[in-house]
């Protein structure tokens, strides 16, 4: 990173001071940053009731009893499932619907090019609010309530513009001249995107379709309305009801809020050194 | 581009339909396969997004509520008895006091909530561009927020919120100062929410301008530098224009998730105490799917809102413009 000038005090180097200044700041921010992920793990891991109180007694009587709780006496596994289903799918379509529209956006200047990225970024605008009501009667007039296919359609709606945005931004990563060396060989502009620039796109794609299974994974909003009946639930609806206005058990919400985001988080940080790029190549380079 | 060339032959043979005004054939000679690549994207969206989006600008010129909405029970078909109404809807709603206050707060929220973002995202992007022990550490201990599920977020900061035996409570007591009601009061609810959105949303904010740091050449630094330039003037004069392009696309971005940040307020005050804490997005769905669901009534709530989003991506858009930025 840091390029040194020849002679002279390389750009980079500081006083002692600065140094514990710098890593002051830092540590600060990571406290503050890894804070409430560590209480959460710990609540979790206290005997039943222990989140009843804001002490901490970490290594005397820490129990997975929580975690058993969790697993066979609630609904939690079956929501992880609707879940996993729901947001798997809408990945899958998402990213396959969305592929094409990156590439074209990303490599040809065509008439309504602009429009179609304005298109895109204001349907990312809209609000749950003015989509829900008629995509809930469109949904209750094909009988999609309370199935894990209308919930998907429903995601559509965010998914797709998002996706088409993202890899956008990844294929203005790849350099044009593979495109034209590939039409020079004779391929058709759709034999390029197939043969050539989808399988070096693949990073990309992992990327893309990572970020949209977690949009559709986080998502409540719709998911409150869509899935009512209690065995179609989905992570974000179910958890909900252990902290109820009548009854809350935090063992139960900590404890599964664990078991939601340790896999989420562990692939996250597997691919975030390509989400950066896939992110900011688009707005850098531009 | 290359292809526009194998078309010419076609075009003579079918010399008879060249009257058609040229501009726009050729246009579809020469982009048909970027079109068709656009294509399901935007049937997608038609279906999914346009039609939903016509049918509730129209749901909001009525005055459709569950109780005259059309709909099936068991065998019988009941027809919708609900009437055009015109504009009553957005009368009725920029004329009341509570669409105002919510405005207030929801540009409040959002103003508030991008600018620290943007400012903390920035700082530490900044320290961590540095050449630094552990830098890859801190990366992804800074980062790890993001990884957690914006709903699980939530939930964790209610919990650490609660007057009785949450963390931040506890810790009070431990400093010998009294329990606060974070989520009972207004001014206390409206800064906590904040607080979890801005730990949300930093991480996000920092890899993008990390990003766009490491694209900003060294030699420009080392340039500066030898004219004399100290830290805060490179850091004007440099940093800040070489992260425009950057900066521009993720604070568009940033304002409009916020604005329409919905998980957040939803599950950590349920938009209390009243509805003190609700934002323009999520008072507007309670509206939709509370007591008698006022159909028509959130809709014209989500096209106020949507209008005000584009309005304020327009104008963005010509400042950006007015600039020099591309788009």
């Amino acid at each position: 990173m840091t390029t040194y000038r020849s002679g002279g005090r390389p750009r980079g180097e500081r006083g002692a001071l600065a140094s514990i200044g710098l890593h002051a700041g830092l540590l600060i921010a990571v406290a503050i940053s890894l804070f409430p992920v560590v209480w959460l793990v710990l609540t979790s891991l206290k005997p039943r009731d222990g989140w009843l109180s804001s002490e901490l007694r970490l290594f005397d009587d820490s129990s997975l009893d929580n975690y058993a709780r969790v697993l066979t006496a609630t609904e939690f596994p079956r929501w992880l499932l609707n879940s996993v289903l729901t947001a798997g799918l809408t990945m899958v379509a998402g990213v396959l619907l969305a592929a094409t529209t990156g590439y074209a956006v990303s490599r040809f200047r065509f008439p309504g090019h602009r429009g179609v990225m304005w298109l895109l970024l204001v349907t990312q605008m809209f609000p749950v609010a003015i989509l829900i009501v008629p995509l809930y009667n469109l949904m209750a007039g094909l009988g999609l309530l309370n199935q894990i296919p209308g919930l998907v359609i429903a995601y559509m709606t965010i998914a797709v513009p998002f996706c088409a945005w993202m890899m956008k931004s990844y294929f203005d990563t790849v350099p044009i001249e593979i495109d034209q060396a590939g039409l020079v060989d004779g391929l058709t502009p759709f034999g390029v995107f197939r043969r050539v620039v989808l399988p070096l796109a693949r990073p990309g794609i992992a990327v893309t379709a990572f970020y949209c299974f977690m949009t559709a994974w986080g998502e409540v909003g719709y998911a409150t309305v869509f899935m009512s009946q209690e065995d179609k639930r989905t992570l974000g609806v179910g958890l909900q009801q252990f902290v109820g206005q009548h009854w809350s058990d935090w063992g139960l919400m900590t404890a599964s809020a664990v078991l939601i985001a340790i896999p989420a988080g562990a692939v996250f940080l597997l691919v975030q050194r390509h989400l950066v790029t896939g992110l900011t190549a688009g707005a850098t380079k531009s | 581009m290359a292809v526009s060339t194998r078309n010419a032959p076609a075009a003579d043979a079918r010399g008879r339909r060249r009257a058609v005004p040229g501009r726009l054939r050729r246009s579809f000679g020469t982009h048909w396969y970027a079109w068709a690549m656009v294509a399901p994207v935007l049937a997608v969206m038609l279906v999914l997004i346009g039609w939903p989006l016509a049918r509730g600008v129209y749901l909001s010129l009525t005055d459709a509520t569950e109780a005259n909405i059309g709909r099936t029970i068991g065998v019988n078909v009941i027809p919708s008895t609900y009437e055009f109404v015109g504009l009553d809807n957005y009368l009725r709603i920029l004329t009341s006091d509570l669409f105002w206050d919510k405005l207030l707060w929801t540009v409040i929220w959002t103003v508030a909530c991008v600018a620290l973002h943007y400012g903390v995202g920035l700082a530490l992007a900044v320290m961590l561009n540095r050449k630094l022990r552990f830098r890859s550490v801190y990366r992804v201990l800074l980062i790890l927020p993001w990884a957690v599920p914006a709903f699980v977020a939530a939930f964790v900061w209610r919990y650490l919120y609660n007057s009785d035996y949450g963390v931040i409570n506890g810790m009070l007591k431990l400093a010998g100062l009294g329990p606060v009601g974070w989520l009972d009061d207004p001014v206390t609810a409206k800064v906590a929410v904040i607080a979890v959105n801005v730990w949300i949303g930093v991480p996000f904010m920092m890899v993008a301008l990390l990003g766009g740091l490491q694209s900003i050449p060294a030699e420009l630094y080392e340039a500066a530098e030898v004219d004399g330039a100290g830290p805060w003037q490179r850091f004007r004069a440099i940093t800040l224009p070489g992260l425009r392009q950057v900066s521009s696309t993720v604070i568009l971005l940033g304002t409009i998730w916020t604005f329409n940040m919905f998980p957040i307020i939803f599950l950590v005050t349920r938009g209390g105490p009243g509805s003190e804490t609700e934002i323009l997005v999520t008072y507007a769905f309670r509206e939709a799917f509370t007591g008698i669901r006022d159909y028509s009534g959130s809709a014209a709530w989500g096209v106020i809102i949507l209008l005000m989003l584009v309005v304020l991506a327009l104008g963005y858009r010509r400042t950006l413009r007015s600039q020099g930025d591309p788009w």
